[in-house]
Parts: C-alpha cells; structure tokens; sequence
C-alpha cells in the first residue's frame, strides 16, 4: 500500500547516514475506552466501529488491541 | 428559458468547515444564473432542489481522514436518496473525499505523494465528454483548472484503476501541455493521474480541481463554467 508520509521519513533517514533502512510505515493509533460486560463483546463492538468509520478498507489494514483498564 | 418557467434549483451542501460554499454559490448564481441555495448539513430534507453540489474544504477539520466524518452525517443519507433518484451530484475537492467515503465513488483520496499541500492551476485532458459535466467539451480536449489539496492523491486497484480509465469513467486527467499522459505534470501522484471520477450510472461526478475557482475569464479560466453549466442544465430535465 501506498505510504507517502512513510516514504518520505524513509528518505530522510536515509540522509541522516541510516542506510539500513528500507521501509517506512506510519500510521494511526486510535485508543477507545468501551463499557463493554466481557472482553469478546469490546472487542465486537470496536470491529464495528472499524468497519463502518475508523478505517477506510480502500486503504487501510488495521488491528484491535485490547487492554482491561 | 421560457416565461414563468422555474429555474434549476441547486444546493449548495455546507458542512462545518466547508470553504467553497459561497464561492460555487456565486458562480452558480451570478455566471451559470441558476437558483442556489447554501443548504447547512442539518437541513433534513433536500428532495426540493434539482441538484447537489458538495464544495471544496476542510469539513470536521479533516479529522480521521478527509471526508470521513461528513459522510456518516444524516446529510450523507440524504444526498445519497438524491444520487439514487437519478439528480446531478458533483463533489469538488472535499466533496470528492466525502463521495469517496461514502463508497458513491470508488477508491480513496490519499495524502499527496510530496506530502504536502498544493495550490496551482493544472492542466487537464477531457477523456470522456459523454457525462452531463462534460458535454460542453470536446473529447480529448485540454482544460486549465486550479486545484488545492493536501489529499487528492487518488488511489484504487488495479483493476479498478483500468476500469475507470477503459470506460471514460476517469472523466479528467493530469496531462502535459501537449495532452499526453506525464508523471511530471502529476501533481500529486494519482494512480492513472487520475483527477475527476463519475459513478457508474454518470450522474455523480467527483473531482479534485475546483471549477468554481475558474468560471470566469477574469480568473484566469472559464472552464469551470463548462462543468457547473453541463450539471445545472440536465438538472431541471430530471
């Protein structure tokens, strides 16, 4: 996929002598804080919402990451 | 026009941060001579007017991604109930972005290859004049528009891409002064340099350059009346 801003630091860690680096990716961290009765329900619910705002799947990949608070 | 005939009714669709609104308005009214009303994005029923024109800006600040706020309105529903009873919808610059995200339109509006924004006119090849956008053109002709965008970095698939490119569907190009296809004269790194977009049925067209910004000679291009002119007038045939 497609990532100008990655591409971009990429090169300019290039320039800064870091010839070792062949790819960079940047993305986006979204932290979601959810009442949810059971794990497995938060985790339905935040799919949901991936799908039908958080992420575009024209261009996106994404991955939920669940932590108790 | 005809005594007493009513004229063509366009809205105008303003969201929070839009910034074209008043712009497309004024061509709207004062060039193409058209009525047009800037509808605010809590209006709840737009089945009075003949078409729809979502303008260029920074709707929700751009927050998430371009657009994609604006398209989970009840506005969004609305204007889609438009596209499917078959009225003229064109969206320009975030408009594009907000039909994108709706999936009205194919494909996504990414950040611009040299990430930054770009304001400049730009040269465009007419791929398909059989759209009601671009009939007052010739076929292949070269157009000059405006554009300014962060994100107007047009992607889709290959096969997407191909499809567009092989049905006319890419109605606009970035092109080279002589109408050949030239990655210099890209200027924001879109896949098939790729600038405008129709849906399948034609009666949506998303672009990037801003036609508003060029309906007048005195702006340095009327070319974007050619555009508003085609729409307003197989708007009051619908």
């Amino acid at each position: 996929m497609l990532d100008p801003e990655g591409n971009t630091v990429k090169r300019s860690l290039n320039l800064l002598g870091y010839e070792g680096v062949e790819d960079v990716r940047i993305g986006k961290k979204i932290y979601i804080e959810v009442d949810a009765p059971t794990p497995d329900e938060a985790r339905k619910n935040v799919e949901e919402m991936c799908e039908k705002l958080l992420a575009n799947p024209v261009i996106h990949d994404y991955k939920i990451e669940l932590e108790r608070r | 026009m005809r005594e007493g005939e009513k004229l063509t009714k366009i809205a105008v669709i303003q969201f929070p941060g839009s910034n074209c609104d008043y712009d497309t308005h004024y061509a709207l009214e004062e060039v193409i001579g058209c009525n047009s009303d800037i509808v605010w994005y809590k209006k709840s029923n737009i089945d009075e007017y003949d078409g729809i024109v979502v303008p260029g800006g920074f709707s929700y600040g751009d927050y998430l991604r371009a657009g994609s706020i604006a398209a989970r309105t009840p506005m969004a529903k609305s204007i889609v109930k438009e596209i499917e009873k078959g009225k003229p919808v064109l969206g320009i610059c975030n408009g594009f972005q907000i039909l994108t995200e709706l999936n009205i339109l194919p494909g996504a509006l990414m950040l611009n290859e040299y990430p930054r924004f770009v304001c400049k006119d730009v040269k465009l090849k007419v791929e398909s004049n059989n759209s009601l956008f671009t009939r007052k053109f010739d076929e292949g002709e070269k157009i000059d528009l405006p554009i300014a965008h962060k994100e107007g970095n047009y992607y889709a698939s290959e096969s997407t891409t191909r499809k567009l490119l092989d049905s006319g569907r890419a109605a606009l190009r970035y092109t080279d002064e002589e109408g050949r296809p030239n990655a210099e004269f890209n200027p924001n790194g879109s896949v098939g340099d790729i600038a405008a977009v129709l849906n399948r049925k034609g009666n949506v067209l998303g672009m990037m350059p801003h036609p508003e910004r060029a309906a007048e000679e005195i702006l340095g291009s009327s070319d974007g009346a050619k555009i508003l002119e085609g729409m307003v007038e197989s708007a009051s045939k619908v």
